[in-house]
Parts: structure tokens; C-alpha cells; sequence
């Protein structure tokens, strides 16, 4: 999955800011406290943009390379924010034998959003996900955190008409 | 005086990620509500429990003390269920899972009755849709934390290995190495600090009994982890999740917050002064913090890349410290061999490989869901006697075992019995134990292609076997779908799987080539079919395809050619159409639009 680094201009405010420092000052000096940082630090912003690893690497005292090394390494972290509607299909085996892979070209189309992409207006972003463990429900697919399983090709397009239609509302 | 409760019935509502899903949590608040309004929620006791393994059939309700199994229930279902059933105490069977609904007789058949259950013996996920997983009181009702207070009042920490080691517990974590041994080595080495970690990176997509009992039962590891720190002199412990499992994250983290308050974790542990501390921490995506050495430089917060062994984490591990590391499945079977005693254990199983093995039955199968059984079983019982066998008709075609460590068994192979020596015998291995089931329409250079593609993202990038070779194999099988493949292809196949095996530096990369390997070794016609004759058998591989229109079922009514991208369908109104071959990109749109007359096929 692409996660080169985004062009998208930091919007951080200020109460973020506050709230990276205290989380980071109430991991300061736990034996491997990074990665629980740059979680709480994803989960604060939604991504980890160049200017977040640089506070967390002052911070931590840890080099800025190094933290950019853990967050290129593992697949959660990401450079790039998510859009507001985020689709993340599952391709663990048992929903890819099950034709999750014709649903992701589906939505892909549908959407006019790439895997791994996100949409210019950044409402909607497209990931193929590592295996949820839903595999009962395969072939399964979440749209932020609402979990839509045992899906036939056709069924999710309507069902993704309905959060642009949302979207479209609170923008109104 | 202590007044309690009269209790009649009670509802347990399946709470795994599965049923939840399937929205579990609305049923739960239904139930609450109906018995409101029929005033019986003091009788009546409604319990969020573990994972049930029928996880095709969610959501799932049970109501004892009939144990009626209700399935696949919608909300609307709940109002009829405490009206009929819990009011008035007729059983609705309309609702029921249809195994277990005996024609023409009122009683209903026990789930052990149904085929689904029936074989499997459950000693890993005994309290998974018992108990509630989080309360404390539930599982020390169900004998918790009995076990650990006879290691520290009546046991040595000698005697504890003893135990394990005479059970014949092998790790079930993927490769099998005997947990006993494992301890054994880590309580010799002289340390002021050790180590205790649990494997919960369940990154075997496909897999999911791990975060059944860690959704379902966290207090039977956070037990066993307890126990495995006296028996090698620890006081700390790390619980490795993947981020994935929220749920899971979450239950552990109550469980966690229970046993301190009622001081099974903590100092002083059960006045014997043992002290033993645990806790949770998550991953971020990375299959291979699976393997041992890269999950520990992962808890020190590094990027997750494996160190060569020797030194093993017993000896240098966590920290730089002896550290015991078993996955989820190892620890849960501890307490139970404390409990029961390590003859017990021992007697179930085959020679080699003791004990049950848990299986995450999934893909074309009728019966989606978890399932444990004693090693010795055999596929064939599993796949075709528990699981229901291949819906819809179609043939079976592969069962693939042990993720993208693993392989492809076909059917000719089905017989064997499973244990960890057959299932690498046969090129393939247990893995931590997903078994995917695919029909006659998986190609099986598709599935190879699939698992690569897989290994190679996944792949750490730390020696050169595996970051190089994995990425020459996917694009020789890119080649090979896409029609370009040659004999010569197949050769370089089988030669650099041999390569990466031998060199490379963790299990990631010694198992990447299997997937292909396993395929190549039993399905080497569908391979040849590709190079020689340019044909997909399954019909999958897009660049092999060709879209046809049958003259006989096509009425002309030009709906294909109005979807079609490229025009590349000609013909007149009520006239039979035709594809251009040339122009056709394959996209599958006409299909799609022709379902209701099937006149177009794909081969």
C-alpha cells in the first residue's frame, strides 16, 4: 500500500498540541514507550504527518530518522490523513476466496477513489485491510466503524450512496 | 441475611467481533427492553458472552436452562423469543439452528448432538460462550484461578514444568516446539529479570481463535501467564496485541483491572509473596511481529525485525533479558493441564502432537466458524462432517492450512490425520491454525500469487533471501496469470523456493515459498495449463479469459452493449449479439448486466 508522504497541509491546533505533550509526558521514560505514543498520536490527529514525529522525536528524545523508521515500517501508521468516509475492505484469505477482491474493484470504480487513495475533496479513502478476524461474515468490508459482512457484488454501492448523501448534508 | 435472586432463565448473547458484527449488541438491548415491558427482569438474567464457533449462523442467543441455540436472529426476532419462550415457555422453533429442531417432536436436540459440535472436544475454548468475559466472578466460579493457587501453594516451580512437560504440550503458535522444554530453558539462566510474553499477533490472515479467547475468556490467559512467570522466576508480563482487535484490546484491559483488585496480579500474590505484573501492548500492523524476535524488539518499541538465533529469547530475550514467549492457544490449554493433570492431556491426541487443536474453519464452507478438535482428526471430518462441506453445489478443490506460512492439501490428501509432523510432510504446516476451504472456482496459481503478494509487503526487508526472492517469485507469477509464462518459469520456481527456504533469517521468509511449493507440487496441471495453453481452468485469471456470448440465450436486448466501456459488443435490436475479442478489456460488466438470461459465460 502507498504511504509516501502526503502534500496535504498540517492543520493541528493548539488544544492537539497540549493534549501529544501530555500524553507523551505520561509515557516519558516507559521502556519502549514510541509505539504507544505514535498510537495515541495517530488516534489524536487521524494520521502522523512530518510535524507530529518531529514533536514526538523532541519530546522522547529518540532521533527523528528512528521514529520515521517505526512509522514507515509498521502498516497502521499512516502519513496520509483518511477521508472522511473511510472504506477498508478485508483480504484476509478467507473473504478474497470469497470475492472481496471484485468488491474492491467495485468500489473502486464506484467511488472513482483507487485503493490506497484518497479523493481530491478528501470525503472519501479506499484501503485493502490486512484480515479482521470477521472471517464468519467474509466477504466483509468496514465504512469507518460500521461493519457490513456477507456481501454480494451490487449490494454495498447503494449502502455507500447513503454516507456520501450524509456527507453531502453536513457540508450543506 | 443474604437474599438472592431467583433466576430462571438466562439469555447468553453471543458477543465475539463475528456476532457483534451482525449487531449482537442491538439484540442484547432488545432483550433488556422486552423483559421491561413484561416486568421479568429480575428473573431473567441477560449475559454478553464469548464466542459460541458458529460464527456463520450469527447472531447467536442461547437460553438455558433449555439451551435453545436461536441463530441468525434480527432484532425484530427478540420480541416473539421473550413473549413465547420466556413467558410462557414454548420454545419457538422457527428461530432455532435447524440441527438442532427434531421434526415432529417437541423437544430440541443438545447442540453436542448437532453435527457441527458433535467431534469437538473443547478444552482451549471451554469457557468461550460460558462465561461472562467480563466479570471475574464468572470464570472463578468456572474453577479460575484454582490452578494458579495450587502452583504457588502446593508446587514447586520445578514441578510446574514437570507437569507441562509431561503433558506433551507443543506451542500452537505455528512451528510446535515443546512449551515444556521452552520454560525449562528459560527458569536455568540466572537473572534478576524476567520475562513473560503472549503471542496475541494474530496475523495468519484468516485466523481467528486468538481473539475468540482473548474476547471470550481473558482471564484464562492472564491465569496461565501468571503461572508461567512463577515456574521460571518472572515478575513481568507483556500481553501482545494486534491493533486490529479492539474488542479484544478492550476485555483484556477490564480483565487486567479484576485480577488486581482481587490480588491475582499484583505483589504478594496468594500471600506466598510472588509478585507478577502484566501488561497490554498493541501492534501496528506487521505480520511478521509474529515471529518471536520480532515481536520483542516491537514491545521496545523498535521497527519490528527479526534477530538470528541463537541467542534464543530464553536465554536473551525481552530487554536483553530470558523471556518466555507462547502464543494465545499455548497458554489457554495450561490451566486445563494444571486442573485436569498432564495424563489427562496427554491421552488426547496422536503420538507426537497431544492435546486439541483449534481450527478457524472459513472461505467456501458451509459452517464458517471456529472449531476444536483432538489432533489425529482428519481433514476430511473436519471440512465435510463439522464444517458442512462446499456450498452451492461446487466441487472441493483445496484446503489451505497455516496462512501464508502454509499450503494447499487437495483432495486426494484429505484422509490424513493432522498433527504437526503430517502437515509438514505434505509441504503444508498447522500454523496457528487457519483453515480455508475453496471451491472449484480458486485458481490455485491465483491463490499462490495471492499469499506472495502478501509475503512481500509483509516482508521486513532485513535479508536479502526474502525481501529479493519473495518479489522475484510474485513477478514470475504475474507473468505466468497474465499469459506470459514459460516451462523455463516453473523451473525458477521451484529452485528459488528452495533458496529462500534454506537462507533466509526468520520464519517469515523459511515459509514464504510453501504457498507455492504446496501448489506446484499438487496442482501442477493448473500451473502447466497457464503456460502451455494459455487457459485459466478456474476461470479466474483475468488475462486468460475470453467473454462469449451463447447464440441460444441471447434475445437481443442490447443491454450488454450499452455497459460495455469499449464498444466492443456488436449486434441489432432482438438479434443475437457478439463479442469483439479484440476490443474486449475484460472488465465483466456485460455479465454483470446479463444475469437475468446468463447468455454471457467467461472461459
Amino acid at each position: 500500500m502507498p504511504n509516501t508522504k502526503t502534500t496535504v497541509p498540517f492543520a493541528g491546533t493548539k488544544e492537539q498540541e497540549a493534549q501529544l505533550l501530555e500524553i507523551i509526558a505520561a509515557h516519558k521514560g516507559q521502556a519502549g514507550a514510541s509505539m504507544p505514543v505514535l498510537q495515541a498520536a495517530q488516534s489524536l490527529y487521524g494520521y502522523l504527518p512530518e510535524e507530529v514525529q518531529v514533536m514526538i522525536a523532541e519530546e522522547l528524545d529518540i532521533p527523528l530518522s528512528e521514529i520515521y523508521g517505526i512509522v514507515s515500517f509498521y502498516s497502521q501508521f499512516t502519513l496520509n490523513p483518511k477521508g472522511k468516509i473511510n472504506i477498508a475492505v478485508c483480504m484476509g484469505t478467507a473473504c478474497y476466496v470469497r470475492g472481496a477482491g471484485d468488491i474492491l474493484d467495485d468500489i473502486a470504480k464506484h467511488t472513482c477513489c483507487q485503493s490506497g487513495s484518497i479523493t481530491d475533496d478528501r470525503t472519501v479513502s479506499l484501503e485493502a485491510t490486512r484480515c479482521i478476524g470477521a472471517c464468519g461474515l467474509a466477504p466483509v468490508l468496514t465504512i469507518n466503524d460500521d461493519v457490513y459482512g456477507k456481501l454480494d457484488r451490487g449490494e454495498i454501492e447503494p449502502v455507500i450512496d447513503t454516507y456520501l448523501e450524509k456527507e453531502k448534508g453536513n457540508r450543506a | 441475611m443474604i437474599r438472592m435472586n431467583f433466576v430462571r432463565n438466562h439469555v447468553l448473547v453471543c458477543a465475539g467481533t463475528g456476532c457483534v458484527a451482525a449487531k449482537s449488541k442491538e439484540i442484547m438491548d432488545e432483550f433488556q427492553l422486552q423483559l421491561e415491558k413484561q416486568g421479568l427482569t429480575d428473573e431473567v438474567k441477560v449475559i454478553l458472552t464469548g464466542c459460541f464457533g458458529l460464527c456463520a449462523l450469527g447472531p447467536i442467543v442461547v437460553v438455558y436452562p433449555e439451551g435453545a441455540f436461536y441463530s441468525e436472529l434480527k432484532v425484530e426476532d427478540i420480541a416473539t423469543i421473550v413473549e413465547e419462550h420466556i413467558l410462557k415457555g414454548r420454545v419457538v422453533k422457527g428461530l432455532l439452528y435447524h440441527e438442532t429442531v427434531q421434526e415432529g417432536s417437541d423437544t430440541i436436540s443438545g447442540l453436542n448432538e448437532t453435527s457441527f459440535y458433535k467431534k469437538q472436544v473443547r478444552v482451549s475454548l471451554r469457557n468461550c460462550g460460558v462465561i461472562d468475559p467480563e466479570n471475574i466472578d464468572e470464570y472463578i466460579a468456572y474453577d479460575g484461578y484454582e490452578a494458579l493457587a495450587k502452583c504457588l501453594t502446593e508446587m514447586t516451580p520445578e514441578a510446574v514444568i514437570d507437569e507441562i512437560l509431561k503433558s506433551g504440550l507443543r506451542g500452537r503458535g505455528g512451528g510446535g516446539f515443546p512449551t515444556g522444554l521452552k520454560w525449562q530453558f528459560a527458569a536455568r539462566e540466572k537473572s534478576d529479570i524476567k520475562y513473560i510474553c503472549c503471542n496475541a499477533d494474530e496475523g495468519d490472515p484468516g485466523a481467528f481463535m486468538d481473539r475468540s479467547v482473548l474476547e471470550g475468556d481473558p482471564h484464562n490467559i492472564i491465569e496461565s501467564m501468571a503461572i508461567a512467570g512463577y515456574a521460571i522466576g518472572a515478575s513481568q508480563g507483556y500481553i501482545y496485541v494486534r491493533a486490529e482487535y479492539p474488542i479484544a484490546v478492550e476485555r483484556m484491559n477490564i480483565a487486567i483491572a479484576q485480577a488486581k483488585e482481587y490480588g491475582f496480579l499484583g505483589q504478594n500474590i496468594f500471600g506466598t509473596g510472588f509478585n507478577f505484573d502484566l501488561e497490554v501492548r498493541l501492534g501496528a500492523g506487521a505480520f511478521v511481529c509474529g515471529e518471536e524476535t520480532a515481536l520483542m524488539m516491537s514491545i521496545e518499541g523498535n521497527r519490528g525485525e527479526p534477530n538470528p538465533r541463537p541467542p534464543f529469547p530464553a536465554v536473551k530475550g525481552l530487554f536483553g533479558k530470558p523471556t518466555v514467549l507462547n502464543n494465545v492457544e499455548t497458554f489457554t490449554n495450561i490451566t486445563w493441564i494444571l486442573l485436569h493433570g498432564a495424563e489427562a492431556f496427554a491421552a488426547m491426541g496422536t503420538e507426537k502432537s497431544k492435546g486439541t487443536k483449534v481450527f478457524a474453519l472459513g472461505g467456501n464452507i458451509t459452517n464458517t466458524g471456529l472449531v476444536e478438535v483432538p489432533m489425529g482428526i482428519t481433514l476430511r471430518e473436519i471440512v465435510d462432517e463439522i464444517g458442512g462441506g462446499v456450498p452451492n453445489g461446487k466441487a472441493f478443490k483445496a484446503a489451505q492450512t497455516g496462512g501464508p506460512s502454509g499450503g494447499c492439501i487437495p483432495c486426494e490428501l484429505l484422509d490424513i490425520p493432522i498433527d504437526y509432523d503430517s502437515l509438514i510432510s505434505i509441504g503444508s504446516m498447522m500454523g496457528s491454525g487457519g483453515l480455508i476451504v475453496m471451491d472449484e472456482d480458486s485458481c490455485m496459481v491465483d491463490i499462490a500469487k495471492f499469499f506472495l503478494d502478501f509475503t512481500v509487503e509483509e516482508s521486513c526487508g532485513k535479508c536479502t533471501p526474502c525481501r529479493i526472492g519473495t518479489k522475484r517469485m510474485l513477478d514470475i507469477l504475474e507473468k505466468i496469470s497474465e499469459g506470459h509464462g514459460t516451462m523455463e518459469d516453473i523451473c525458477a520456481l521451484e529452485e528459488l523456493s528452495a533458496h529462500i527456504k534454506e537462507n533466509s533469517l526468520c520464519g517469515l521468509g523459511q515459509t514464504a515459498p510453501n504457498p507455492v511449493a504446496s501448489t506446484l507440487a499438487h496442482f501442477r496441471d493448473e500451473y502447466e495449463a497457464h503456460v502451455l495453453e494459455k487457459r485459466c481452468p478456474a476461470g479466474v485469471c483475468k488475462n486468460l479469459l475470453q467473454y462469449f456470448i451463447i447464440p441460444e440465450k441471447c434475445v437481443g436486448c442490447t443491454l450488454c452493449k450499452r455497459v460495455c466501456p469499449t464498444d466492443a459488443i456488436v449486434g441489432e435490436v432482438k438479434q443475437v449479439h457478439e463479442i469483439i475479442q479484440e476490443k474486449c478489456i475484460k472488465c465483466d460488466a456485460c455479465r454483470e448486466a446479463c444475469k437475468k438470461f446468463n447468455a454471457i459465460v467467461k472461459r
